[in-house]
C-alpha cells in the first residue's frame, strides 16, 4: 500500500486517491471536426510509461485534482503539484 | 523405537497437561507443545497422507517449514481445515485429523493410489482426460482432490482486528541477532517494534542449546527482552510479518489462538530489519519421504524447545559443520548417533513404514530415524517482497540477500550470517553504520544436490509429490523455465509455497539444463509468507461497514407507518406500506396514485448545485441536452453521457438564476455525478469560475403525484399559486415552509401532475405529515419505491442502469435530436458519430404488449430472431410489471432496430419457454400527456 501527499493535506494512505489520467491528454476540439485516429487515441491510448509518469490523481477524500510525477518502477512518488494556478 | 518426551528441558509447562485427540485415538501433552510436538512425544510418526499418491508422512521440520502434517481441527463447535500441525498450539480438547487420508493417516483407503505412480507424473491429468472432453471428468477429479474438509458453519466473532502503527525500526525476527540489533536501537532512542512468530522470544537459540556470551539461552533472551522494553522498545510476539508491500508497508498477522481470528497490524516502518534466520534444507535421495526422516534444525528444535527426542538410533546425514553440534546434543538427551558423510555417493532410505536404516555410499547403518541437512537456506521472502535482489553465494551454496535496499537491511542467519559471534557483531553495526556484513569461515558446507537420472523415488515436493524424474519430465517436455515448471508440475505450490523444495527443484533444473543456480534463478516469491486466513484482510471491510446504507431523515416515520425499508440504490428506503403482501401493497399503493395521489420521499434524488460565472456554459457542456437556453425557473430533463457516448445518468436540471443550477440526478448516482463535475470542474475548466456543491443530504424532498396532487399541496400554507397555468410542468418555484427555503418543483416520474417539494432536513418530518393528512381526506397515502416503479414504467419513463445497459446511446432512447442540432461541445458528442454508434442494428428502448391473461414477461428474458433456422439474441426485457391500472403487463425492453418494428410480434425466450410480444412504444399511459399537464 502507498502513501501519496495530496498537495492540501498531506501524505495519505493510496487508498483515499483515485487514478484520473496522464498529464497532457487534451480534449480535441469536438466543434471542428475530429478523425476516428484522434478521437480514438484521446479515448484509449495511454503511454504508460515505465519510468517516471506525469499523471492526473484526485483524493477522493478532499476532492482535489493534482498532478503526481511518479516512478511506475520502484513506486517511488517524485513530485506531487495542485493542478489549480496559483493567484495572480 | 520412536520419538519420546524427556524428562527435563524445553520451554514447554509440564505440570500443564492437556488432552487430545489425532485420528480418533487420545494422546496428550503439555502446555506449550504444538500438535506435531505432542505426537512425536507420544510416538507417533505418521501424521499425514501426501496429495498424490496418498504416501504416508511424518513430520520434515518443526514450524512454518513443515510440509506434511496438514490437520482438520475440532475445538468444542468450531471446526477448522488445513491447520499445519507444527505451528498450531496444543489446546486441551482438541480432535484433530489428517485431512488427506481416510479412516486415519495410518491406514489410509487411498493407499493403493501409490501403486500407479508409474503412470501419474507430472500433467497426467492434463494429458489423459483430454477425450472426449476434460468437463466430462472435471467432477470427479475435482471431489478427489483439495485437501481438507470446510465446515459451512461460520465461527460466531471469527473477525480480524485491523491495526495501523508505524515505527522507526522494525525488526522481524527475536532470535539472537534480532534481539541483539533491536536492543541496540532501542537503547539508541529509535522507536522499535521486536516482531516473532513463537509465543516466546529467542529464535534458534533453543536448539543451538549452547551458552551465548557466557549465559543460558533462557536467561540471555529474558536479559534482552528486559533491556528492549526498558528502553521503550515494543515487542510482539506469535506475530508473523507475511508481506512486505509498497512504501514500507508490513503485514503482520497476530495469532490470537486456535479459532480466533488473527489481527492484521498494518505496520509502517522507517526502516526494517529482517532478521528471519534461516532453514534447514532437504537432501534429496531415494525415499527421502519415509516417516521418521526429518531435518536436522527439526530435530534439534523439538529438543530444544519442547522436550522431545525424535529417535533413539539416529543416522545423521549431511554436509556441513554445523551436524556435529546438534549430534553432541542429541546424544546429550540420551540418543545414539552416528554420524554419515552425505557427500559420500548416493544416499537410500532402508524399510518400508518402519525406517531400518540407511546406505550412503554402499556402507548401511542401521537406525529408526534419519536426519538430513543439505545446508542452510537463509530465508529471504520478505527481501524479495520488497523487490530486492538476490546474490549467490558459492561458499554457502546459498542465494543471500544482494545489493543494499533502502530502508531495509538483512542480519544473521538470514544474511548468510551463520556463525554466532559474527552475527551479533553484525547486529550491533545496523546502529552505528546501518548494518556491515561481516564474513568469516566458520561455516563449510560441500554442496551436494540432486542428480538428474539417479536411481529411486526421489521427492523434491513432499506436500505434492513431486519427484526428481517429474522434474526430468518437464525438462524433456519443455518446460524448462522455473516459473513453467513449477506450473507444470505445481512444484512449490502447495501450502508451503516451496520452502523445502524450491531450492532442490531449480538446482535439479539448473543440472539437467547443464546451468549455473543464478543462471536458473528463483520463482517468484509472492506474499503471504504463511498461510493465512481471507478474514486477516477483509476484518469489518465487510456488509455495510464496507458500504454503509444511506439513511432517509424520515425512517422512523417510515417505519411507524409499517414501510417494508430495502435497499434501493444503496439508500434503505420504504418498498411498500402495510400489513399486507407485498403483491396486494403494491398493487394497492398503484391504483391509489391513479385515482387520487400517492405520496413519497424521494429525499435521495441528487441536488448539487452549480454556481458561478462559467456555470452556464459548464452545464451545458457536460450535458447532452442544451442548457443554455434554459430560463430561471425552469426545468430540462437531461443526460449525462461518457465521454464514449454512453448514457452514465439521467436527471433534471433546474435553473435559480442566471450564474446558479441544481443538477437533480438518479438518487443512486449522486456520488458519481458529483465525482465527474468536480473532474471536469478542476481538470479542464478554471475552477475560480466554478463550483459544484453538493446539497443533497441538506434537502430532504416529498413527492405529491396523482390527479389530487394539487389539492394537497395548496394545504401546505405556502404563498404559491398551483393552478397549471401558473405553476405549469417543468418549473419549479422558491417558497416558504415553516418560516425555512422550500423549493417545489413540477416534474414527474409518474405520468401524473407531481410536485417535488424540498426543505430542509429539519423540517420534513411536519412537510410529511401535513402532507400525509390533508392526502388522507382525499384518499391519498403513501406509496413505497416498488410501487414507484411500476408508474413510471406504465408511462415509459426509464431507470438508467435497468432499462439501459453498458451500451446504450442517448439516440438509442428516443432522445435523437441534440446529437444531431446541438452546436456546442458536449461530453461524448464525438462518440455519437464513431461507426458502432451509426448502426442500423442498435439495440433501441421499445415497450412490449402482451395479451391480458398472460401474466409479466420474464425481466431479463431475451427477445429472438428464429429466422435462417437459428435463434439469435436481438434483446432483453429490461423491466416488466403487471400494472394494476392498465389491468395488463407491461414491459419495456431494448431491441434491435426497435424503433422500426413498432407492431410487430417478437419472440421471448427465457429459460427454455417461448413466449410471444408485441412491440409498441414504451409509454403505455396517457400518451398525449393530459393527466401530466393537468
Amino acid at each position: 500500500m502507498q502513501l501519496f501527499p495530496c498537495p492540501f493535506c498531506g501524505l495519505r494512505d493510496e487508498r483515499e486517491f483515485h487514478f484520473a489520467g496522464e498529464v497532457g491528454k487534451t480534449r480535441p476540439k469536438t466543434s471542428e471536426p475530429v478523425s476516428d485516429a484522434d478521437w480514438n487515441t484521446y479515448l484509449n491510448t495511454q503511454r504508460n510509461e515505465k519510468g517516471a509518469a506525469r499523471e492526473i490523481w484526485c483524493h477522493v477524500t478532499c476532492q482535489e485534482y493534482f498532478v503526481m510525477e511518479r516512478d511506475t518502477v520502484s513506486m517511488d512518488v517524485l513530485e506531487t503539484v495542485a493542478l489549480r494556478k496559483e493567484p495572480s | 523405537m520412536t520419538g519420546s518426551r524427556i524428562d527435563s528441558g524445553g520451554l514447554i509447562d509440564r505440570a500443564k497437561p492437556l488432552g487430545f485427540s489425532f485420528d480418533g485415538r487420545a494422546y496428550s501433552g503439555y502446555s506449550g507443545d504444538t500438535l506435531a510436538s505432542a505426537l512425536l512425544a507420544n510416538g507417533v510418526r505418521v501424521m499425514g497422507r501426501s496429495f498424490k499418491y496418498h504416501r504416508p508422512r511424518g513430520v520434515w521440520g518443526a514450524w512454518f517449514d513443515d510440509p506434511n502434517a496438514i490437520f482438520g481441527i475440532r475445538l468444542a463447535d468450531d471446526e477448522f481445515p488445513n491447520c499445519p500441525a507444527t505451528t498450531t498450539q496444543l489446546v486441551d480438547g482438541m480432535q484433530a485429523r489428517a485431512v488427506n487420508a481416510w479412516p486415519s493417516a495410518k491406514f489410509d483407503i487411498k493407499a493403493g493410489l501409490d501403486l500407479f505412480h508409474r503412470w501419474l507424473g507430472a500433467g497426467f491429468y492434463y494429458k489423459t482426460f483430454m477425450w472426449p472432453g476434460w468437463g466430462l471428468f472435471e467432477p470427479a477429479i475435482r471431489r478427489m482432490a483439495g485437501l481438507g474438509h470446510l465446515d459451512l458453519n461460520t465461527v460466531a466473532g471469527y473477525v480480524s482486528d485491523q491495526l495501523h502503527d508505524s515505527c522507526d525500526f522494525l525488526v522481524i525476527g527475536g532470535g539472537a541477532a534480532g534481539l541483539t540489533a533491536a536492543r541496540a536501537m532501542a537503547e539508541a532512542g529509535q522507536d522499535i517494534v521486536l516482531i516473532d512468530d513463537h509465543p516466546e522470544l529467542g529464535g534458534g537459540l533453543y536448539r543451538r542449546g549452547l551458552a551465548i556470551e557466557g549465559e543460558t539461552p533462557q536467561v540471555w533472551i529474558a536479559s534482552q527482552h528486559k533491556a528492549i522494553r526498558q528502553a521503550g522498545g515494543r515487542i510482539m510476539t506469535s506475530t508473523t510479518g507475511f508481506g512486505i508491500f509498497d512504501h514500507n508497508l508490513v503485514g503482520l498477522a497476530e495469532d490470537r489462538g486456535f479459532s480466533r481470528a488473527p489481527r492484521l497490524h498494518r505496520m509502517r516502518a522507517s526502516r526494517i530489519v529482517m532478521a528471519t534466520g534461516a532453514l534447514d534444507r532437504p537432501i534429496t535421495f531415494a525415499n527421502n519421504d519415509r516417516p521418521g526422516i526429518m531435518s536436522v534444525e527439526a530435530a534439534t528444535e523439538y529438543l530444544g524447545r519442547y522436550g522431545v527426542l525424535v529417535g533413539r538410533h539416529i543416522a545423521l546425514v549431511s554436509n556441513n559443520s554445523f551436524a556435529g553440534q546438534a549430534a553432541a546434543q542429541l546424544r546429550a538427551a540420551g540418543a545414539e548417533v552416528t554420524g554419515c558423510d552425505a557427500t559420500q555417493g548416493p544416499i537410500r532410505a532402508l524399510g518400508g513404514k518402519h525406517l531400518s536404516g540407511v546406505e550412503v555410499g554402499g556402507k548401511r547403518y542401521g537406525c529408526d530415524t534419519i536426519l538430513a541437512s543439505g545446508g542452510l537456506t537463509p530465508i529471504v521472502h520478505l527481501w524479495r517482497h520488497a523487490g530486492g535482489k538476490l546474490n549467490w553465494r558459492d561458499d554457502l551454496a546459498a542465494f543471500v540477500p544482494g545489493n543494499p535496499m533502502e530502508g531495509m537491511i538483512a542480519i544473521g542467519a538470514a544474511n548468510g550470517t551463520f556463525d554466532m559471534d559474527e552475527a551479533l557483531a553484525e547486529a550491533r553495526s545496523v546502529v552505528k553504520s546501518g548494518g556491515a556484513s561481516v564474513r568469516g569461515d566458520h561455516y563449510s558446507i560441500t554442496p551436494i544436490w540432486p542428480k538428474p537420472g539417479a536411481k529411486g523415488r526421489q521427492w523434491i515436493d513432499f506436500q505434492h509429490d513431486v519427484t526428481l524424474k517429474d522434474v526430468e519430465q518437464a525438462a524433456r517436455e519443455n518446460f524448462v523455465s522455473v516459473e513453467h515448471l513449477k506450473r507444470y508440475t505445481t512444484l512449490g505450490m502447495a501450502s508451503d509455497q516451496g520452502k523445502t523444495s524450491n531450492m532442490a527443484g531449480l538446482v535439479a533444473m539448473a543440472s539437467i539444463q547443464g546451468k549455473s543456480i543464478p543462471e536458473t534463478g528463483t520463482t517468484t516469491f509472492r506474499p503471504p509468507f504463511v498461510p493465512v486466513p481471507l478474514e486477516l484482510y477483509r476484518g469489518q471491510n465487510r456488509g455495510h461497514t464496507r458500504n454503509p446504507l444511506k439513511r432517509l431523515p424520515l425512517e422512523a416515520v417510515h417505519r411507524a407507518a409499517g414501510a417494508a425499508m430495502g435497499e434501493y440504490g444503496g439508500w434503505l428506503r420504504p418498498g411498500w406500506y402495510g400489513e399486507k403482501s407485498a403483491e396486494d401493497a403494491i398493487r394497492a399503493e398503484c391504483a391509489m396514485a391513479r385515482k387520487a395521489a400517492g405520496i413519497f420521499d424521494s429525499s435521495p434524488l441528487g441536488k448539487i448545485e452549480v454556481m458561478g460565472p462559467d456555470a452556464e456554459a459548464f452545464v451545458n457542456f457536460i450535458y447532452y441536452n442544451t442548457i443554455r437556453t434554459l430560463k430561471p425557473g425552469a426545468i430540462r430533463y437531461g443526460f449525462m453521457l461518457t465521454e464514449r457516448g454512453i448514457v452514465y445518468d439521467d436527471g433534471v436540471i433546474s435553473r435559480l438564476g442566471p450564474q446558479r443550477f441544481v443538477i437533480s440526478c438518479s438518487s443512486s448516482h449522486v456520488d458519481g455525478v458529483n465525482a465527474n463535475l468536480e473532474a471536469w470542474r478542476q481538470d479542464g475548466n478554471d475552477p475560480d469560475r466554478l463550483f459544484v456543491h453538493d446539497t443533497t443530504a441538506n434537502w430532504a424532498t416529498v413527492t405529491v403525484t396523482g390527479p389530487k396532487a394539487r389539492e394537497i399541496v395548496a394545504e401546505l400554507g405556502t404563498d404559491l399559486d398551483f393552478s397549471p397555468d401558473n405553476f405549469p410542468h417543468m418549473t419549479f418555484r422558491e417558497t416558504v415552509f415553516l418560516g425555512a427555503p422550500a423549493r417545489i418543483a413540477r416534474v414527474s416520474f409518474t405520468g401524473d401532475a407531481s410536485y417535488e417539494i424540498s426543505v430542509p432536513v429539519a423540517s420534513v418530518e411536519t412537510l410529511w405529515k401535513t402532507l400525509i393528512a390533508a392526502g388522507g381526506s382525499l384518499g391519498a397515502g403513501p406509496v413505497g419505491l416498488e410501487a414507484l416503479s411500476v408508474l413510471r414504467a406504465e408511462k415509459g419513463y426509464l431507470i438508467i442502469g435497468k432499462d439501459t445497459d453498458g451500451e446504450t446511446m442517448p439516440h438509442d432512447l428516443g432522445f435523437g435530436i441534440p446529437r444531431l442540432k446541438k452546436q456546442a461541445e458536449y461530453v461524448g458528442d464525438r462518440s455519437l458519430y464513431s461507426e458502432v454508434a451509426q448502426l442500423e442494428t442498435r439495440r433501441q428502448f421499445v415497450g412490449l404488449a402482451v395479451p391480458e391473461r398472460a401474466g409479466p414477461l420474464p425481466t431479463g428474458a431475451h427477445l429472438v430472431d428464429t429466422r435462417d433456422g437459428r435463434t439469435v439474441s436481438i434483446g432483453i426485457v429490461t423491466s416488466s410489471y403487471d400494472s394494476p391500472c392498465l389491468g395488463k403487463p407491461i414491459a419495456l425492453a431494448l431491441m434491435e432496430c426497435g424503433q422500426e418494428r413498432m407492431g410487430e410480434q417478437v419472440t421471448v425466450l427465457h429459460l427454455g419457454e417461448t413466449r410471444m410480444a408485441q412491440v409498441t412504444s414504451p409509454c403505455f399511459l396517457d400518451p398525449a400527456g393530459e393527466r401530466l399537464n393537468a
